[in-house]
């Protein structure tokens, strides 16, 4: 039998970009949440503008709702919902509860059964919490759970401190652990078989080569970047596992999340400012080679510079991912607002093309934030052997 | 004070646009030109184009 490799390769594609389309498709993960969130929205909505939330048309109410559910799939979660199955009227959940940790004048640890899925006030320890269908968060409320809200529509009630083991903390910890296991095994298996890459080592060997040959070394330069390597791929494979399971059917969007960028961003930022050298400094403080006005004029520059630096690799980063997720799941939506025979198979063609595109991106965005947080710290350890004889660009 | 705004980031997404897509085409010409230099080139392009895009996305942040 003659297997060509191309068709798998092929097929292993198309079953891969077929998965968002399982998550996305199956009939709205939390329904309850997303109903809630539409008579919300059309209460304010109504609030400013005009009547009630009945005088809503049937279009507008299936609108808000694709909204809401666009909106609630972007958001982390209590709970860990596989899929839902039984209609809005009895939603039967698939999936488990994760953890609530709270810190409100005492430790309050108890499963996120508690709240039923959003619907119930969970009870612990003479206090009340529920989670707020709007935004997401626990708050603390009365025994029948009820909010108070501003003008504005935002939540007044009193929020406690959350450590709570959420969906996306907890997919964090499970890539965590699968790098760990993956890559130590794979570091053992070079010692048994006589440094020769075994089984999916064959795969990873030379995406290591390439960031250590092609990313690290041009940017960093021999001499330093020994040290970095560890970070570097920890980062290029953390984000690229988390993006490749943004796009399976477990609906996660983990670095569409500003908060775990934005630690990324600001880890980045520690290691460069602590691992950077003399000249680092120098060129921020006191750029040699340019009139001494200007020197005065460019130190805050450059000081706000390494501050903008891993701020855009924080907004780059979510910024792509959440866009990627928005564009894909309004493609999905599609089918519902053409609501014709034409309108599936257009929007099923456009959402598996993007699909197809948003692996491509997974792949793009690790290397973009490996690269730049390279370049960062390659101008953190460089050095320069200025000389008040010849001209400055020469050495650029 | 919301359209102006609006206005103000399509303009920085048009910009943001416009300049990667002559990265892009730049690229495309040095890559033509020589094909035995198209990892270094391509390295330089996603740099450029990704320094370049998060000025789009800063403007995007602004409206949102």
């Amino acid at each position: 039998m003659v297997f060509s490799k191309k068709p798998l390769q092929i097929i292993i594609a198309a079953l891969v970009a077929f998965l968002p389309l399982v998550s996305i498709a199956n009939p709205t993960g939390d329904s309850t949440h997303v109903a809630a969130e539409v008579t919300h929205k059309a209460a304010s909505n109504s609030h400013e503008a005009h009547g009630a939330a009945e005088n809503l048309t049937e279009e507008q109410k299936a609108d808000l709702e694709r909204k809401a559910y666009i909106k609630h799939h972007l958001m982390d979660s209590h709970d860990f919902t596989l899929f839902t199955y039984g209609g809005e009227e009895h939603p039967t959940h698939v999936g488990f509860p994760l953890p609530v940790i709270l810190w409100d004048g005492g430790l309050h640890v108890f499963l996120s059964s508690k709240f039923e899925h959003g619907e119930a006030v969970a009870e612990s320890k003479g206090n009340y919490y529920k989670i707020n269908h709007h935004d997401g968060l626990i708050y603390k409320t009365d025994a029948q759970g009820n909010f108070t809200e501003d003008e504005k529509g935002h939540v007044t009630n009193a929020k406690p401190l959350d450590f709570s083991i959420t969906k996306n903390v907890f997919m964090i910890l499970v890539v965590g652990l699968l790098l760990f296991l993956l890559f130590a095994g794979l570091g053992k298996s070079y010692k048994k078989n006589g440094s020769i890459a075994k089984g999916a080592g064959r795969f990873f060997e030379p995406i290591i080569l390439y960031i250590r040959d092609d990313i690290a070394i041009p940017n960093i330069g021999e001499k330093h970047y020994k040290k970095y390597m560890s970070f570097l791929l920890t980062i290029f494979f953390f984000i690229w596992f988390l993006n490749m399971f943004g796009l399976t059917p477990l609906g996660v969007n983990i670095t569409g999340n500003l908060a775990i960028t934005a630690s990324l961003a600001v880890i980045t930022y520690l290691i460069t400012t602590f691992t950077a050298k003399k000249d680092y400094w120098g060129h921020i403080f006191w750029m040699p080679g340019v009139p001494v006005p200007m020197k005065f004029i460019l130190a805050p520059i450059e000081l706000l510079g390494t501050i903008i630096k891993p701020f855009s690799l924080m907004i780059r980063l979510y910024a792509n991912m959440v866009a990627g997720h928005i564009v894909l799941m309004s493609l999905i939506a599609l089918m519902y607002t053409f609501n014709s025979p034409i309108g599936s198979p257009l929007s099923f063609f456009l959402a598996f093309v993007l699909s197809l595109l948003e692996i491509l991106v997974a792949l793009l965005q690790a290397y973009i934030f490996t690269m730049l947080a390279a370049l960062y710290f390659g101008a953190a350890v460089e050095e320069h052997h200025h000389d008040e004889h010849h001209h400055e660009a020469a050495h650029h | 004070m919301e359209i102006p705004k609006i206005i103000g980031a399509g303009l920085v997404v048009i910009g943001a646009g416009i300049g990667i897509g002559k990265i892009g085409g730049s690229a495309m010409d040095a890559i033509a030109r020589q094909p035995e230099a198209t990892g270094k080139i391509q390295t330089a392009m996603l740099i450029a184009a990704a320094l370049i895009e998060g000025i789009g996305f800063a403007a995007l942040f602004a409206v949102n």
